[in-house]
């Protein structure tokens, strides 16, 4: 009796650890992609107005999109280490 | 390691390998010096890593070594990529003195490149890059690095100008520095491996879903049939139908798979000579 009730209990971890797992990295993703969208936009919006600066522009893109995008990965490997 | 996703608990269900049959590789030897239970135990992965090291050495020694005016196709590919980590990379971040990391940079560059590629290489399957052990000794490497160019460029006042931000009130120096110390010193060498591990850790995991469930549905699903399995044979077409999206969702993915290696190669460069950049002359 006490067994059964161990292995459900155990079950019902197991069942939850699953679940933190996919919470963790839905919460951690919500923040980057609000900023990536935001970051995004709005460079495509200053190389639309000008064209010229568009090299320097999708340079310093790319560097925030890989500063703000650490947040989501970092979220993404506690999602396993969990 | 727990699993990936929660699987079927039935024989004939849709399963998924545990996360760990992806990514790790028995030792080849049993006992020795190179063998299981060893420091310097050699697996595939391994074996993978001299590779990719044999590749890029290769790759600019035929391109680079006779090098002629009017360049041949393997010649001129690689003049494009040299230049591109020359104007797009130092040029546009560092500037003129930058010019003497360019041989770093380039190798640093290809190399990465060529080990994000192996992910879609048939017949390797696998990036390199997503075992930790590659991006930890990278970014290791960069960041003594750029703590070495600091201390060189600027002396001791290096570590100061480091931390602390020019022209803000002395009070606010107390929050500032912390906070500075903790980003430059103990997150940035973290965050530049895992950006690149968790990249390729999450694309290999994701062609290796699609491409289970696009065989599991096109192929498998006949040995199921004929098997005489009354629950397949009833409702099979649809699992037929549902699978040639997924095979073509997938197909398509490959060449995602090339786009994400290529650009997380160009901003673990381009963020190593952020850095660098950053420690040749004090912030303004």
């Amino acid at each position: 009796m006490d067994l059964m009730i161990l292995a459900q209990a155990a079950q019902e971890t197991t069942t939850n650890t699953n679940l933190a797992n996919g919470l963790v990295y839905g919460l951690a993703a919500i923040g980057p992609g609000i900023g990536i969208g935001y970051l995004v936009g709005h460079a495509v919006e200053a190389m639309a107005r000008q064209p010229e600066a568009a090299s320097l522009v999708s340079t310093n893109m790319f560097l925030g999109i890989a500063f703000t995008e650490a947040l989501a990965l970092l979220g993404f490997v506690l999602a396993f280490i969990i | 390691m727990t699993s990936l996703l929660a699987t079927e608990a039935t024989d004939t269900g849709f399963q998924l390998p545990e996360i760990s049959h992806l990514f790790e590789f028995p030792a080849w030897a049993d006992g020795g010096l190179f063998g299981d239970g060893s420091l310097l135990a050699f697996n595939r992965t391994a074996m993978l890593y001299l590779l990719a090291a044999l590749l890029t050495i290769g790759l600019a020694m035929a391109a680079f070594r006779n090098p002629k005016v009017v360049p041949g196709k393997l010649q001129a590919g690689m003049e494009a990529a040299v230049d591109f980590v020359k104007n797009g990379i130092i040029g546009a971040i560092i500037g003129p003195e930058g010019m003497r990391y360019l041989p770093l940079l380039f190798s640093l560059f290809l190399f990465i490149f060529v080990n994000n590629l192996f992910e879609v290489i048939p017949g390797i399957n696998f990036p390199t890059t997503s075992r930790m052990a590659l991006p930890a000794f990278l970014s290791l490497t960069i960041y003594f690095l750029f703590i070495f160019v600091g201390v060189k460029a600027q002396g001791v006042k290096y570590f100061w100008n480091a931390v602390s931000v020019p022209g803000v009130p002395k009070a606010m120096l107390i929050l500032i520095v912390p906070i500075e110390f903790v980003s430059t010193f103990m997150l940035r060498p973290f965050t530049l491996a895992v950006r690149l591990f968790a990249n390729m850790m999450a694309g290999h995991i994701l062609l290796t879903v699609v491409f289970l469930a696009s065989n599991y549905s096109l192929i498998d699903f006949h040995s199921l049939y004929e098997g005489g399995v009354p629950e397949i044979a009833a409702h099979g077409w649809i699992q037929f139908a549902l699978g040639i999206p997924i095979f073509i969702g997938a197909v398509a993915l490959v060449g995602f798979e090339i786009l994400v290696g290529s650009l997380q190669a160009y901003i673990f460069t381009m963020l190593a000579a952020v850095y660098i950049s950053g420690s040749l002359s004090p912030e303004h």
